[in-house]
């Protein structure tokens, strides 16, 4: 009983004792808001990763790809069938964007992704990023009627974007081409502009007041058979084959503002190499039909989402005899509970590695996850020796409490108090100091996690520099998680670190002998 | 100090005190009896400094019959503390041993001598020695918060503060509980010390010099409440003394010199 009774004496009487919990509760705190936000950071990185990443993804080592991917992902569904949730075939192909700013024309080098429209969203998130709710729901590649979602900062040209921009810009477009831009544009071009509305096989016609996704859809899947209601392009009513771009390439940031290059409903001018040898620019005109933000500025600035039979044929994919066309890539959807490293690795078996590769999505964004989770530990370890250091503080003033409480050990031996109560008393104050400073310390950091926006856009204000800069981090806000499993074992090495502490000089006290501590006076 | 109280009500046989130590068998109450209470037998202690050994006791033999209040007096150096540490079984003997009611305690386990130590034997300082965190009610409880664990305290709280309040009034502290001893007069500290070596209802009373720091009118007074310890509860007491004084208060009175027991 005595031993609690002093021991809560001591913390009592005590404050310097608790000048050594103050780094306990500083290096808990430190490390509870390091791994929330570390944690938060890469559970982020990785949800977004997986979001344009399929689970597992089995591609051709070259361009040309592989024919009859309906064969392969029957092969693929015995290898690994019950693992695998879905499954769909992509091509990717490196090619060039051009599209008109202030009438000015910009190139940039970028991946097309084809993709099968009805099997895509089922296999990836890639659908949540896009800003139509429509899209979202489904897409498929057509254009929308204003209602893009707005993310905060971005001007509202995008909310009223889709078919009514267009239409305006078809008016505007009209009297300017008039002037100076059909002349540009005709030489520019390969092909000359009234070519581009005769080959209206790949186009279709959309009807503006009541538009029939039945005869998307069908138009879609067939491109060869043109439609015959569309004898004219008509850009205030017809669009191009829909594509998807990134914000990294539709937007860009600067002092005064987002401000978007891009909008739904514009052209822009596609060309990717065929596959003959040597390959051949192969062009056409796309119009955005929306746009998308995964949050990977490396996938935002450079994936190009379009449909898979657009792509197939604008690279001449497809076998003119059979019908049949290549794909480049097989995207894999697992069963939640599925470990992906082991269908890769059955797949690895069964498919020649010269020819195909099969990666998970962990491998495809390895180094960046490894450098993370790197950094994680590194921190741990630093904020750990802060710890270890305030164990060596509470190590030293228990010493000198010992030291200065040699006559009360005595007085409590000479009363008939234990060795090993005397031991004890000084265990649980180093417990009641490990549990106070690792206590506050998880109050501290959880409270700092609560309010880590709040704090850094305070630090944001005094300093004048942006702590996390969305720009770079692609972050609204900082991502935290606390893991209750990671502050409990902060908290528990905490407080064992402090008992450790106390030990020696606990059994110091304990081995005392009564009289010389009561002798010298 | 006139109007004191009994210090301690008679002592319940078999009571508190023994249950924990059945082997030691307390005589029947009666002033003095011939049985020896406590008893040092041949004891000898050295200390060894700088490789030199300085024999300090050299076989000291006394025998304190229960109910006696002896005194030792001795030459600063003598050894006297380094006694009555041996006979509280603070320290350990070279040889010799030492007994209480006839039995050898100072071979017993260590968790038996502390129990003697807390149950059997109370002591009391020049320097009072009083934990300076407490306040004196706590520092009276001690020995009791010390002999009982959580739950019997809490159960048993009532009556232990009852006690150690009634043990504080009755050497006159009764309005000064809750000081810390910082804030107490030498005197009071030493009254406090007293309570708090009666709180367990000890048999045996050890003092060294327990007027040492104090005026002759407040040594007095702690004298008088030892005497009145002594005459009203038979409590035995052994109290070490430069003051040849205050030595004659006591029944009897012996000398250390040169490491042994000289009749003053
Ligand atoms: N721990 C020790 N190491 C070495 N010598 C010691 C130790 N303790 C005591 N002594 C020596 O033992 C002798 C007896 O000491 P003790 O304290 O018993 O004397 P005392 O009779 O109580 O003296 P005083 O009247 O001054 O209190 C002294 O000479 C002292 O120097
Ligand atoms: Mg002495």
């Amino acid at each position: 009983m005595y031993t609690l009774f002093l021991c809560w004496r001591y913390l009592r009487t005590r404050w310097i004792a608790l000048a050594s919990v103050v780094s306990v509760m500083l290096g808990v705190a430190t490390m509870i808001v390091v791994n929330g936000v570390m944690e938060g950071f890469t559970r982020e990185m990785q949800g977004r990763i997986h979001g344009i990443l399929s689970d597992v993804v089995f591609e051709a080592n070259n361009l040309e790809g592989f024919p009859d991917a309906a064969g392969h992902m029957r092969r693929i569904e015995e290898l690994a069938g019950p693992y695998i949730a879905g499954m769909t075939p992509t091509v990717a192909l490196p090619g060039q964007l051009a599209f008109e700013v202030d009438g000015q024309w910009q190139t940039r080098h970028v991946s097309f992704i084809g993709v099968d429209t009805t099997t895509y969203g089922e296999v990836s998130d890639f659908n949540r990023y896009l800003r139509h709710p429509q899209s979202r729901k489904h897409l498929d590649f057509t254009l929308h009627e204003g209602g893009y979602d707005l993310v905060e900062g971005e001007p509202d040209t995008l909310k009223n974007s889709g078919w009514p921009h267009r239409r305006q810009k078809a008016v505007t477009g009209a009297a300017k081409s008039a002037v100076a831009l059909p002349t540009a544009v005709a030489k520019a071009e390969q092909p000359p502009p009234d070519e581009v509305v005769i080959r209206d096989g790949y186009r279709y016609r959309r009807v503006r007041q009541a538009p029939q996704p039945g005869e998307v859809v069908a138009a879609l899947r067939n491109p060869f058979e043109p439609l015959n209601n569309a004898p004219q392009f008509d850009p205030s009513k017809d669009t191009g084959t829909g594509v998807v771009l990134g914000l990294g390439l539709a937007r860009v940031a600067s002092a005064d503002g987002k401000k978007f290059l891009v909008l739904p409903g514009d052209d822009v001018k596609v060309t990717v190499p065929t596959a003959t040898v040597p390959p051949k620019p192969s062009s056409d005109t796309f119009t955005v039909v929306d746009l998308y933000e995964s949050g990977m500025s490396e996938y935002d600035a450079n994936f190009i989402f379009m449909p898979l039979a657009k792509l197939q044929e604008m690279r001449g994919m497809i076998d003119r005899q059979s019908g049949i066309a290549n794909v480049t890539a097989i995207q894999i959807k697992l069963h939640n509970d599925a470990d992906g490293e082991h269908v890769r690795n059955l797949l690895r078996e069964a498919f020649p590695g010269g020819y195909y590769s099969v990666h998970t999505w962990r491998d495809k964004q390895g180094p960046l996850l490894a450098a993370v989770g790197m950094q994680t530990v590194i921190l741990n370890i630093l904020l750990g020796m802060i710890i270890l250091v305030a164990g060596f503080g509470i190590f030293a003033s228990f010493c000198m409490i010992v030291a200065e409480k040699r006559r009360d050990i005595g007085i409590l031996k000479s009363l008939g108090a234990s060795s090993a109560g005397v031991m004890s008393i000084f265990l649980s104050y180093g417990l009641s100091l490990g549990i106070v400073g690792a206590g506050a310390g998880m109050l501290i950091g959880l409270v700092f996690i609560a309010n880590i926006q709040w704090i850094a856009d305070l630090i944001a204000r005094l300093t004048g520099q942006e702590v996390f800069d969305p720009t770079i981090y692609y972050f609204q806000e900082i991502p935290t998680v606390v893991e209750p499993l990671t502050v409990l074992v902060i908290v528990t090495v905490a407080i064992a670190i402090a008992v450790q502490a106390s030990v020696i000089p606990a059994l110091m006290a304990s081995f005392l002998k009564p009289v010389e501590a009561l002798r010298n006076e | 100090m006139s109007d004191m109280r009994p210090l301690v009500e008679p002592r319940r046989r078999g009571g508190t005190g023994a249950a924990g130590a059945p082997h030691l068998v307390s005589a029947p109450v009666g002033k003095p009896d011939d049985s020896a209470h406590i008893a040092a037998v041949r004891l000898t202690k050295s200390y060894r400094k700088a490789g030199m050994e300085i024999p300090v006791l050299r076989g000291v033999d006394l025998e304190v019959r229960r109910g006696e209040f002896l005194s030792i007096i001795g030459q600063s150096g003598s050894g006297k503390s380094t006694l009555l540490h041996l006979l509280g079984l603070l320290d350990a003997p070279d040889s010799g041993e030492v007994q209480l009611g006839g039995q050898r305690i100072d071979n017993l386990p260590m968790h038996k001598r502390d129990w003697i130590r807390n149950q059997e034997l109370g002591m009391i300082f020049q320097f009072y020695h009083l934990l300076p965190e407490l306040t004196a009610l706590e520092n009276v409880l001690s020995p009791l918060l010390i002999s009982e664990g959580i739950f019997s305290y809490f159960r048993n709280r009532r009556r232990h503060v009852q006690r150690a309040t009634e043990l504080l009034e009755q050497v006159g502290l009764g309005h000064r509980l809750k000081h810390r001893p910082s804030e107490l007069s030498g005197g009071e500290m030493q009254r406090a010390a007293i309570a708090r070596a009666l709180a367990a209802q000890p048999q045996v009373l050890l003092a060294d010099e327990p007027t040492g720091n104090l005026d002759s009118e407040t040594g007095r007074e702690i004298l008088r409440i030892l005497r009145t310890l002594n005459d009203q509860q038979n409590v035995t007491i052994i109290m070490v003394t430069h003051d040849r004084a205050i030595a004659a208060e006591a029944d009897r009175t012996v000398r250390l010199a040169r490491g042994s027991m000289e009749v003053a």
